[in-house]
């Protein structure tokens, strides 16, 4: 089994994000409806229409891994639009510059990449643990990859338990209380509702455990 | 949903297409990407002033487009913020050697796009300035507090110093003394519906009203049976002096916008009050606007600001105007 993550295993995770995206955009609405104001679902939509437009271009020159996710981000930042396209502009850019070129990267660069991603959302939206944000399911995730990569894990183990991590920082956003982001003005009001961006960004998780640990990536010809 | 639009998707260029249909005398509209400028932009030696916004909250900002307010304005799509490469093409567009002020309404989105924004620019070479809006009194935290009705009468002001010729220091101290001065609070009777959902954002039953809402369809400070508008006035003005520390004689600009869904009708109630109410509390009411001004796309509802003003913001205010949604003095 392959343990390192190639060109083509990235964009197949893009792309599935993608699919990924416009299958849960209700439910992001509905979400967001709840304790924010309804358009992280259809901003998200949005942006991965573009995303998947900018990776079907043949005319795009992404020639290794830090190209294509500085694509992703610059793509994201300039059509998603409220807090969310720069927070995973952010990701995305952080991302690239940690891996800097090279196409292909191993477990440890790509835990070193997350946590470079999730230091560059918290450096633009300032919102820590518990603040029932994105971070809420990221920062679970990239702990336990990064705990995975240090024991020697197998990279689909390790993709695993970023995933369940970061579907159990996103349940566990139903709890809290906002500190940042539209559902901040709730106050206790925001509890009971499981947040938003914690969802969206549960499913980049999820995706790259289904694509990035892969033997062979996905074709992009069955992602239509 | 019952819209006059043709498909969501193509809401916000549409509307867009319209505006400039109805003002090409007053305004030119980018669509790549969407940024509304003045028709006579960049004018040499002036501070261009630039505001971005969701789209469903007009005529803000795209309405105040024209000579003695905004530069050039940024529409985001429905309710969600401009992103950075608006501002940015909007700054190329209208920056006249002066340095450019940015007018940002508090909210996570509108923050973080403009703080790119602003990077993006100055690495461009552009002397850039933000002052930052907050003035909704429903959120208790002052730090958090919503930008609402204050971004009129900031855009306004900072619109008015500029076109006066004042340096961007000059411009963007008076448009923070304008913003720090200012405070709102809004009610809704009726959620907004979003056209690409297609379904009100929030319920809220016929004899329901939610106090303290946010110009997105977020649920405000309180739920509470609808009284008659004289009370529902009552507890709005008594919220927003609260905050404020006027003392007596102060002179104040009252503002009452609908919020998209309510008549005018109703406005002149809302303001009828309003005005008693801060005479009986030894104001002075000395500017006022009452419609349409911050809406919220079907939202019934309004809300009320107060401004507390001094002569040179009184100059300013009454300085001359040309856009689509506010004109005199030409």
């Amino acid at each position: 089994m392959s343990q390192e993550i190639s060109l083509a295993h990235f964009r197949a995770w893009l792309l599935a994000y993608a699919e990924h995206i416009e299958a849960i955009e209700a439910q992001l609405t509905d979400l967001d409806a709840a304790i924010g104001d309804a358009d992280h679902g259809a901003n998200m939509r949005r942006g991965m229409e573009r995303l998947r437009a900018r990776l079907a271009d043949p005319g795009l020159q992404c020639d290794d891994i830090g190209a294509l996710l500085r694509t992703v981000a610059m793509t994201l930042v300039s059509t998603v639009g409220g807090a969310a396209g720069p927070l995973y502009g952010a990701f995305f850019l952080r991302a690239a510059q940690e891996c800097q070129g090279g196409s292909v990267v191993t477990l440890v660069q790509l835990a070193r990449m997350f946590r470079a991603g999730l230091q560059g959302i918290q450096q633009r939206g300032k919102a820590q643990l518990n603040d029932k944000t994105l971070v809420d399911a990221l920062e679970p995730a990239v702990v336990a990859l990064e705990k995975a990569a240090a024991e020697g894990a197998p990279l689909a183990v390790a993709l695993e338990a970023a995933r369940v991590a970061a579907e159990a920082g996103m349940r566990h956003t139903i709890g809290l209380q906002a500190n940042r982001g539209r559902a901040s003005y709730l106050g206790p009001r925001a509890i009971g509702h499981q947040d938003p961006g914690a969802t969206s960004l549960y499913g980049l998780i999820r995706t790259a455990a289904e694509t990035l640990g892969a033997a062979q990536p996905a074709s992009l010809a069955s992602r239509r | 949903m019952q819209k006059l639009i043709n498909e969501p998707a193509d809401a916000v260029v549409e509307s867009l297409e319209g505006l400039q249909l109805a003002y090409p005398h007053l305004l030119r509209v980018s669509f790549s990407p969407h940024y509304v400028a003045r028709v006579d932009a960049p004018v040499r030696g002036k501070v261009s002033v630039i505001s971005g916004s969701g789209s469903g909250h007009e005529p803000l900002n795209v309405g105040y487009v024209g000579r003695g307010m905004l530069d050039a304005a940024c529409p985001g799509a429905i309710f969600t913020s401009p992103t950075p490469d608006q501002y940015l093409a909007a700054t190329r567009a209208v920056e006249g050697g002066a340095g450019v002020l940015y007018i940002v309404k508090n909210y996570m989105g509108g923050v973080l796009n403009t703080e790119m924004a602003l990077e993006l620019a100055r690495e461009e070479g552009y002397d850039v300035a933000s002052v930052l809006v907050k003035d909704d009194v429903a959120v208790e935290a002052a730090h958090n507090r919503r930008g609402m009705g204050a971004a009129v009468l900031v855009e306004k002001i900072a619109g008015a110093a500029a076109e006066a010729g004042r340096p961007l220091a000059e411009v963007t101290r008076l448009a923070q003394r304008a913003s720090d001065q200012a405070r709102s609070m809004g009610v809704a009777l009726s959620s907004c519906t979003v056209p690409s959902v297609g379904r009100p954002t929030f319920d809220l039953p016929a004899d329901q009203m939610e106090l303290g809402v946010g110009i997105h369809g977020e649920p405000g400070r309180l739920r509470l049976p609808l009284a008659k508008a004289d009370t529902v006035v009552e507890m709005l003005a008594e919220a927003i002096l609260k905050d404020m520390a006027v003392r007596p004689g102060t002179s104040v600009l009252a503002m009452v916008s609908g919020l998209g869904a309510t008549p005018q009708h109703e406005l002149f109630i809302v303001f009828r009050r309003l005005h008693a109410f801060l005479q009986a509390h030894g104001l002075v009411v000395a500017r006022c606007l009452v419609g349409n001004y911050v809406t919220s796309l079907d939202m019934a509802g309004c809300m009320v600001t107060l401004l507390q003003l001094d002569p040179e913001l009184i100059a300013l205010w009454d300085a001359p105007v040309h856009t689509p949604a506010l004109t005199w003095g030409v």
